[in-house]
């Protein structure tokens, strides 16, 4: 960081002396901006860049050798588990995501709207944002003991009465799955989603109930409307995260469910990188693909 | 003060359950890491006891935790520090228009939403084919930035966004060097901030798995080591390792939250109107 550069209003009124020694805007922004430039570029850039080259290698049971060959791509299309495969990432990313988008959009409701004081609304903002900094590993461990064979979930149905046996679908199954999604990425839709409610103009939703709305129109056609961007930051953060995940889904379907990054993972496992990587390549083109339609309606630089 | 509608108690009761639906699970092993010697994974408690905390600092026991919870408090650290630094520079440099700012900032948010496996992958096949070595503090530290960074310059976006320049234009107009109005008026009013950047820096890479784990080589970092337990382990002790993290964790939050806050009560102290180059 060498020099703050001026605005060319500002340098007019900058000593005439100074203005000679100061690097050029461009010059300053470029530096300023090279480390992390650096940073993208060598471990984001290259290996993205390296992924793409190898998932035309070949492999062996225990080596992976440089080839220019479509092996790779030809066995991932031609066989059926990639499809369902596929199939199921989009069904978990699109679950979780009206769950994510009803609980946050809610959640976020309540906070900007009918929590009165400042402080309140920062102090239960924080309590909804904390598990974020904390370990999701540890987060989806935690729901063992609740929806186990013998856990919370099963004993409290069955003192009921509401169930004879215990449930087997809680835990290990698509259920335990998109509920641990929930359950970690909801957050990732009330930030975003509270951060745009803040700052709508409130004369706009007086204006709304004084032009005789009811509570229902003035949500529907006043504050949802306002709200979508944060509903699309949120949504692209849902969405990417459930599509490249692979642990959650290993550990809460106890290794019976499959998406595509278990499928990645699982050939990382057997050492077949190249495999690997062609499906990491059609996985990447998929979610920047769904990214890309996203971000045709929201300008994410505007709304930070 | 008008009286609340009924829609309020509704969402009231709704934002109750959202919040015993986040922090009931870590609860439930909070209270079960206390399980009695003979006790297992679910309820009942068989007695009370701190056998399996007392389980975890017999090293052999359980494998390499204590070594692999140092990695990764200095690895958090170092992402930190780096993030920090890096965020601000960042920052700064996207408030002026320069050549490829917008590639740059396409490449953020390619950070932001690539699957972390790809990171992971891809920096691994990297060093594997140079011939280096993948290790926590070289690897690991390169590839939990790309998921650290886009954090902290989104906070530094919206930062920026906010940002009153007539502050800077009035050090300016005074003689202040480009330096010396970054120093002694820009840092200051986003210092708060800061602290934020700071704690995703620190708390995203403790608790980093999916980026970690091609890139952290012969040495694991905590993540790793607690879910190579959860596949070979199965007492209540993962659920005191997981307590004790998450503890550590809270405090960590705890100390950053304290520090913004302190922060805010000297400057209205000093009357010091530091805080408010925000618009």
């Amino acid at each position: 960081m060498t020099a703050e550069t001026d605005t060319p209003t500002a340098s007019s009124a900058a000593p005439a002396a100074r203005v000679g020694r100061r690097l050029p805007a461009a010059m300053v922004a470029w530096l300023q901006a090279a480390p992390l430039a650096l940073v993208l570029g060598a471990f984001l850039v290259l290996p993205i860049i390296m992924i793409v080259i190898v998932s035309f290698w070949g492999a062996t049971e225990y080596s992976i050798y440089p080839a220019f060959q479509f092996d790779n791509y030809q066995f991932l299309f031609g066989s059926p588990v990639t499809y369902k495969v596929f199939f199921n990432t989009f069904k978990y990313a699109l679950i979780t995501w009206a769950a994510t988008l009803l609980i946050g959009f809610t959640v976020a409701y309540f906070l900007a709207f009918h929590v009165r004081s400042l402080t309140w609304q920062v102090a239960l903002f924080l309590l909804c944002t904390i598990p974020f900094w904390t370990s999701n590993i540890i987060r989806m461990i935690s729901w063992i003991p609740f929806l186990g064979r013998n856990g919370i979930a099963n004993s409290t149905l069955i003192s009921w009465g509401v169930i004879d046996e215990p449930l087997e679908w809680l835990l290990f199954s698509d259920f335990s799955v998109i509920l641990a999604f929930v359950h970690l990425y909801t957050l990732f839709m009330v930030v975003p989603i509270f951060n745009t409610m803040m700052r709508i103009d409130r004369s706009l939703i007086e204006a709304s109930y004084d032009a005789g709305a009811t509570g229902w129109q003035t949500l529907w056609h006043v504050i949802v409307p306002l709200t979508k961007p944060g509903i699309m930051i949120g949504t692209i953060f849902v969405i990417t995260l459930v599509m490249g995940d692979f642990i959650t889904v290993r550990f809460m379907s106890g290794s019976q469910s499959a998406n595509v990054g278990r499928l990645i993972s699982n050939d990382i496992g057997l050492l077949q990188y190249p495999s690997a990587a062609a499906t990491a390549v059609v996985l990447l083109i998929t979610v920047l693909l769904v990214i890309g339609i996203l971000l045709r309606f929201v300008n994410i630089r505007k709304e930070l | 003060m008008e009286r609340r509608p009924r829609s309020f108690y509704i969402l009231a009761a709704f934002f109750a359950l959202f919040i015993l639906f986040l922090y009931g699970p870590t609860i439930t092993i909070a209270i079960l890491s206390f399980q009695g010697p003979q006790g297992g994974l679910t309820f009942p408690m068989q007695g009370t006891s701190l056998h399996w905390f007392r389980d975890l600092f017999q090293e052999q026991a359980v494998g390499d935790i204590w070594g692999s919870f140092r990695r990764s408090f200095v690895l958090g650290l170092m992402v930190m520090v780096t993030t920090v630094v890096v965020s601000v520079m960042g920052g700064l440099a996207f408030r002026k228009r320069f050549a490829g700012s917008a590639v740059l900032f396409y490449l953020i948010i390619t950070a932001l939403v690539i699957p972390s496996i790809l990171v992971s992958l891809g920096v691994g096949l990297i060093f594997g084919q140079a011939g280096l070595k993948v290790h926590w503090a070289s690897s690991g530290f390169g590839a939990q930035l790309t998921w650290t960074l886009p954090f902290g310059l989104l906070i530094m976006f919206a930062v920026f966004n906010r940002f009153d320049k007539s502050f800077e234009e009035a050090a300016r107009d005074q003689g202040a060097s480009a330096w010396q109005t970054i120093r002694h008026v820009v840092l200051p009013i986003i210092a708060p901030s800061l602290i934020g950047v700071a704690l995703f820096g620190f708390t995203l890479s403790y608790d980093e798995f999916a980026r970690t784990l091609l890139t952290a080589g012969s040495y694991n970092t905590l993540p790793l080591e607690i879910f190579g337990m959860t596949t070979n382990v199965t007492t209540p002790v993962i659920f005191a390792l997981g307590t004790l993290t998450t503890a550590f964790s809270l405090v960590v939050i705890g100390a950053f939250l304290l520090t913004v806050w302190l922060m805010g009560r000297r400057r209205a102290r000093q009357g010091s109107d530091a805080g408010k180059g925000m618009v």
